[in-house]
């Protein structure tokens, strides 16, 4: 092979392996475990560019992305927002409540509408399942999943994991507990398929009728008894509990909640002082959570915040730079 | 006019009849089975129809028309042209249009739409009014026009109380009440629940919900001694309940859909809406247990469930779009390809599945390839492969998960009111 031909079929592996497996990032459920580490690693870069005085490149320059919120969301729609612009990418959004576009449009003639602006990416957030998969087949835009409905949540679970990583050095082998409505929740998914891939351990906690059926066979430990948890892990990454009181709420009350599944300062001292506590947000304090814990020297939460920045503009660069 | 069917099987299982013979029809009366003289084929439109059966027409106990309400998804004439196509002399269909099945008029209306049809169209009575649950519907009177049965199918009789006294009711014209089993405190999930559910996000109903009322109905049923006729009954539970049921010595009766013996809740995995029905695909065990009801008889008929539904409320996101796929123009090709090719059962028991049980449920007289009969006859193939290509259909809608998949089996003609349908249309004969 002539020694310039050799050169550009090493560059196309190297490029090769530097590149996510998907133009779409839908969920990490059957991510292969080189691509979150691609993208892991990638945050750790533009963690850095977050801290100079500074906090833009120019790698999107020219991308349009639009914001497809059908749900009601501040943190994860800003945070994307903030991402784009420190990417340098054109932004967009479009916010809508799922039920006046339920009377008007079709969700399908509105994509088609945005399409045809010519956009390049578009991050979507909806109630129902499913909705980022229908995308891909009715758009060519590369399609980032800001949460659908019951089930994913995959910048979230990434995010999650680079805030623990960047404590523990390492994913591998730590066993990360889930507490709360695991069956009401679309982190909580994202994070236990990233996780297992990762190889951690992880678990479940909560009372029984917040934990979906058959969850057990995706490797996944339940615990009832918050104390256990928090005793036989290293991570507790807990849920926020709904507040909304509705027919069919699966515990009786957020007193109840609180008082057997509560992450109190008093619960992690007496089992374990080296835990780690992560929170989605918003946190609803004095329920899932005290404020003792909240702002006390255990938890990441605002590192999470920080980091999804990062996270975000990791994803959005792997997927707005493939060929 | 005469014609004759030539080079087919007569198949019919009430007569035990199963030879190669042809048949002379004239006036649409069968005038000769076998023997027929040279005069006959002269003097006759011949149908060359070699190597396939005649069998006593299919009929579809579970339809839904669509009209009056939403004609633009499907009309009482394009849905039995679907049935024609699909190898249905006679289809029943269900009272959840706009407005209900609840009034003579609407059953006079409906009746009168399909008067020339060659598919007769037998309407089935809302068991309530508005399909709500609360009071009866005039059961009398709408029997009297022509309903052949009673449900609130698209959900269950809400209170156990109002259905003790619906069944109690059609006893007096020995109409089962249809059965759409789910108990309304565990509705409204887009799938089945289980692993499946949990890894795809989406809210999901529990086997549960349709076991439950099973056995409530059961119990109804047994209690009053009423009829009882289970809907597109899905879960394995259910499928032995009845089998228990029926043991007892309770009237009961049940069908299954195409699609419930055939796929299973992983096909929702790329949340492709045509995969979305109520009740749901369910897992592989009850998809079994589906098709040991219909071999050892547990499960009487096999119906479709047809439900069309229009290409812009399917293209949504899989929460909001509607449950329901159509189903008469698969129907034939599905059972032969799943139960009779994989030895489930035999063509004759399919037949009983398709032709007879059905109206046996529903009090209508089963037709019999006998001299002197009227013809009401289908013309199928249970050899012929052919792939499904939903733009064929005669169906106003196109909402098949089936679309590109190969069957074995495939209906050619069916016979009735002194019509022939076939690839070419409708004749008089």
């Amino acid at each position: 092979m002539p020694f310039i031909l050799s050169i550009v079929q090493r560059f196309k592996n190297e490029r090769r392996n530097m590149s996510l497996t998907s133009r779409h990032l839908l969920g990490l459920q059957g991510v292969p475990k080189e691509d979150i580490q691609l993208i892991l690693d990638t945050a750790t870069t533009f963690r850095e560019v977050l801290e100079r005085p500074i906090k833009k490149v120019p790698t999107l320059q020219g991308k349009t992305i639009v914001n497809l919120f059908y749900e009601n969301s501040t943190r994860t729609r800003i945070s994307f927002e903030l991402a784009q612009k420190r990417l340098s990418a054109d932004t967009i959004n479009f916010s809508t409540s799922t039920s006046s576009a339920k009377k008007g449009e079709t969700f399908k003639d509105t994509v088609r509408n945005i399409e045809a602006m010519k956009v390049d990416m578009i991050v979507v957030r909806h109630e129902s399942a499913g909705v980022p998969q229908y995308l891909t087949r009715i758009s060519k835009a590369n399609i980032l999943n800001a949460g659908d409905g019951l089930h994913e949540h995959p910048t979230q679970g990434l995010l999650d994991m680079y805030s623990i990583r960047e404590k523990t050095g390492s994913l591998e082998g730590l066993k990360v507990c889930i507490v709360g409505d695991v069956g009401h929740s679309r982190v909580a998914l994202s994070n236990i398929f990233g996780l297992n891939s990762m190889g951690a351990k992880v678990s479940v906690c909560g009372p029984l009728t917040m934990i979906p059926v058959g969850i057990e066979k995706l490797g996944v430990k339940i615990y009832t008894d918050i104390n256990k948890a928090i005793a036989e892990n290293d991570v507790l990454n807990v849920l926020r509990i709904q507040l909304e009181r509705k027919a069919g709420q699966v515990i009786p009350s957020t007193r109840e909640y609180h008082n057997y599944y509560g992450i109190t300062a008093e619960r992690i001292e007496k089992n374990n002082k080296n835990i780690l506590i992560l929170h989605p947000g918003p946190i609803n304090r004095g329920v899932e959570i005290t404020s003792e814990v909240a702002d006390g020297p255990y938890q990441v939460i605002l590192d999470q915040v920080t980091n999804g920045v990062a996270v975000r503009m990791a994803v959005l660069y792997l997927l707005g730079t493939m060929h | 006019m005469q014609i004759v069917i030539k080079g087919t099987t007569l198949l019919d299982p009430q007569q035990k009849l199963n030879h190669k013979a042809d048949l002379l029809i004239v006036d649409g009366i069968i005038n000769k089975v076998g023997n027929l003289s040279k005069d006959d084929y002269r003097h006759s439109t011949v149908y060359e129809f070699d190597g396939k059966y005649s069998v006593p027409g299919f009929f579809d106990m579970h339809v839904h028309l669509r009209e009056p309400g939403r004609e633009d998804k499907e009309t009482i004439i394009t849905g039995s042209n679907a049935a024609a196509a699909g190898g249905f002399t006679g289809i029943a269909c269900m009272p959840n249009t706009s407005p209900a099945i609840e009034s003579a008029e609407v059953v006079r209306f409906i009746k009168e739409k399909c008067s020339l049809h060659p598919v007769e169209v037998y309407p089935v009575g809302a068991v309530t009014a508005e399909r709500k649950g609360e009071a009866l519907a005039p059961m009398h009177e709408l029997f009297e026009a022509g309903a052949v049965a009673f449900s609130d199918d698209g959900t269950a009789v809400k209170s156990s109380g109002i259905l003790r006294l619906a069944m109690e009711y059609a006893k007096m014209f020995n109409a089962p009440v249809i059965e759409h089993c789910e108990d309304p405190s565990m509705a409204g999930g887009a799938m089945n629940e289980g692993y499946t559910s949990t890894t795809l996000g989406l809210p999901a109903i529990p086997s549960i919900a349709e076991d439950i009322i099973v056995m409530r109905d059961i119990m109804v049923a047994e209690y009053v001694k009423g009829k009882v006729h289970i809907a597109h009954i899905s879960t394995k539970n259910a499928v032995e309940l009845v089998r228990q049921a029926k043991k007892k010595g309770i009237d009961i009766t049940a069908e299954a859909a195409p699609h419930h013996f055939t796929l299973t809740e992983e096909y929702l995995k790329d949340f492709d809406t045509n995969y979305k029905m109520n009740p749901p695909l369910r897992t592989k065990e009850d998809v079994e247990a589906v098709i040991e009801g219909l071999k050892d008889g547990t499960i009487d008929c096999i119906a479709s469930d047809h439900a069309p539904h229009a290409i812009e409320e399917k293209e949504m996101e899989f929460v909001y779009a509607p449950n329901g796929i159509v189903g008469l123009e698969t129907t034939l090709g599905l059972a032969v390809t799943e139960l009779v090719e994989k030895k489930h059962l035999t063509l004759s028991q399919l037949v009983e599945k398709l032709a007879v049980n059905p109206r046996k449920i529903l009090n209508i007289p089963v037709p019999s390839i006998k001299e002197g009969e009227a013809a009401n006859i289908t013309v199928f193939d249970s050899k012929e492969t052919w792939t499904v290509d939903i733009s064929k259909f005669k169906s106003k809608s196109k909402n098949s998960p089936f679309n590109g998949v190969k069957l074995t089996g495939k209906p050619f003609a069916v016979i009735n009111k002194s019509k022939l349908y076939s690839d070419e249309g409708f004749v008089n004969i």
